[in-house]
């Protein structure tokens, strides 16, 4: 293992964090504040309990997965994008380094830092309502594989936009709609059961609930089912980057 | 010696169908400076680029010092360092941040000592905490070559190491490189400036449409293809070149009142004595005369023009 490359580049995209600190932490802060303003304060009033859990304290753990889904996905395919589009990317093609390497640098500073965006925006809504975590070993089991399959996934999309616009199309046109369907601001047992039934094709529904799980001890599905499919995306998307990189897809020719 | 970088039976074609190499066999021996001369769209820089690891081969073999740039791609790429022919360079990052980053990509421990010197050799060090965004075309040019520099290879790429440089920093990139050459460094340059390989290289190779079409010493190539010409203007016009004087091989110009005659500087003898004389014995008189030496220039032209 060349571990001074992977040092190399996880602290050159970390380095690229701290640059950008206030867009990269500000704007979910802020943005999450309003989630609470709107959805907690202002609708919440309106929703007395979900299972026996008040409507604010119980958006927490969908929020937090929100911006962990979505922050994963931009920073992992904004951290290969850009060495592609400005051709710095010949030198991490050129170095003594492992693909593998490669993936474990950039995903590991994606998901570090949505990790830590995830913890803040958690303390940022502990400044709304009352949190208590029941299991915070699986609160944070739940955090990291996400935080790290959703990084892979932005890197695939990263490696696939052959333009700025591609990088975007994803996360806005399947990612969000899917979060927001996903059970972040509802119990999925609040549908009809026809769209119940619908609603558990959606990926995302499992993630945050489980993640929720870990909160409260309430779920729309079982815990192991929720582990499990994060696990089983985490694979697919660890299959897709291995071909990427066997043959060499959109970054060798 | 066995040679530094092998390349058998190279060749490369796109998905497009477009060959961009055909069947190439290259040696580089360990220490030399070697001009890879072609025009463009020849292949410099695609066979450049696989041999680094950056493009595919479709076919053929390369080992570095003696790795296989495949299956043994870590000893193998940890040799070389490369500075490509576009400025491809982090524009945020400070000069020192992105060479020692380079440094730790190719898995050397730190070293600020070395990367000071390189910065330095480099006329870069007042400028190390600067952005990249902020410096001029020929200074990030230096940063590349810094980079590649960072991680002390022994093999050093430069894909025209001076286009869009100065008169004046052209001339500094060429101690550095000489400097480089004594501490033992194998450099492979491709240029677009004849006059820069003619200076350089101790071997020149042409490629031209994906193929080589020569590789020889500079020496040798200036001797063998590099003849010197001498052109005698005559006060009389001439029908023809007198039987007297045939084993000169002179030719005569079509309005009768020049003749030229090929010589080699290198040989024992060049002639031009016994040419002199036998003229003056044939009572043909001069009344002007010039040399010239064809430039590697026009060897260049002569050859790609051929094929």
């Amino acid at each position: 293992m060349n571990y001074r490359a992977i040092q190399a580049i996880y602290l050159f995209e970390m380095a690229r964090t701290w640059r950008t600190l206030l867009q990269s932490i500000v704007s979910p802060v802020v943005s999450t504040s309003l989630y609470f303003v709107v959805f907690g304060a202002a609708i919440g009033s309106r929703i007395t309990e979900v299972e026996g859990v008040s409507y604010g304290t119980f958006i927490v753990p969908g929020l937090v997965m929100l911006s962990v889904l979505t922050q994963s996905i931009s920073n992992a395919s904004f951290g290969i994008y850009f060495p592609k589009f400005a051709g710095t990317i010949y030198e991490i093609l050129s170095a003594p380094i492992s693909y593998f390497e490669i993936v474990i640098g950039y995903v590991g500073a994606a998901a570090t830092k949505s990790i830590i965006l995830g913890l803040i925006i958690l303390a940022t809504a502990g400044l709304f309502v009352p949190l208590h975590i029941q299991h915070p070993v699986w609160m944070l089991t739940f955090l990291v594989l996400t935080a790290v399959t959703f990084s892979l996934f932005g890197f695939i999309i990263g490696i696939w936009a052959d333009g700025f616009e591609k990088l975007q199309m994803i996360p806005m046109l399947v990612v969000t709609p899917l979060t927001f369907l996903g059970g972040s601001f509802y119990s999925v047992n609040m549908l009809p059961s026809g769209w119940r039934t619908i609603t558990l094709f959606n990926p995302v529904v499992y993630l945050i609930s489980g993640f929720r799980w870990s909160f409260y001890e309430i779920a729309d599905v079982s815990v192991g089912l929720s582990l499990g499919m994060t696990a089983a995306f985490l694979v697919a998307c660890m299959v897709i980057v291995a071909w990427i990189f066997r043959t060499g897809y959109r970054l060798k020719n | 010696m066995s040679p530094i970088i092998s390349v058998s039976n190279l060749s490369k074609t796109y998905g497009s169908g477009f060959k961009a190499l055909k069947d190439i066999n290259l040696d580089i021996v360990k220490g030399e400076i070697f001009a890879l001369l072609g025009p463009n769209g020849a292949g410099k820089t695609t066979l450049i680029s696989i041999i680094c690891g950056i493009a595919n081969p479709t076919e053929g073999r390369i080992s570095i010092g003696g790795h296989d740039i495949i299956r043994d791609y870590r000893a193998a790429r940890s040799m070389i360092g490369l500075v490509p022919q576009e400025l491809h360079t982090d524009a945020f990052e400070s000069v020192w941040a992105t060479v020692s980053f380079s440094r730790g990509l190719f898995g050397k421990p730190k070293n600020p000592d070395h990367i000071e010197k390189v910065l330095k050799d480099l006329s870069l060090w007042d400028k190390k905490d600067n952005k990249i965004i902020t410096l001029s075309g020929g200074m990030k040019r230096r940063v590349m070559i810094a980079k590649a520099l960072s991680h002390e290879p022994q093999i050093l790429f430069l894909d025209e190491p001076t286009a869009g440089v100065d008169v004046e920093l052209r001339k500094g990139m060429w101690e550095v490189v000489r400097t480089l050459q004594q501490s033992g460094v194998t450099i492979i340059l491709t240029t677009h400036y004849i006059e820069e390989a003619e200076e350089m290289a101790d071997r020149i190779g042409v490629i031209n449409k994906g193929e080589i079409i020569l590789i020889e010493d500079k020496a040798t190539l200036m001797q063998k293809l590099g003849k010197k010409q001498l052109t005698l203007q005559l006060q009389n016009r001439l029908d023809a070149v007198p039987p007297a004087l045939a084993a000169y091989s002179l030719e005569l110009s079509d309005d009768g009142h020049a003749v030229t005659y090929d010589y080699d500087t290198k040989g024992d003898r060049t002639g031009i004595t016994s040419l002199l004389n036998d003229l003056r014995n044939a009572g043909i008189r001069i009344s002007d005369l010039d040399t010239r030496q064809s430039s590697l220039e026009d060897i260049f032209v002569s050859l790609v023009r051929q094929v």
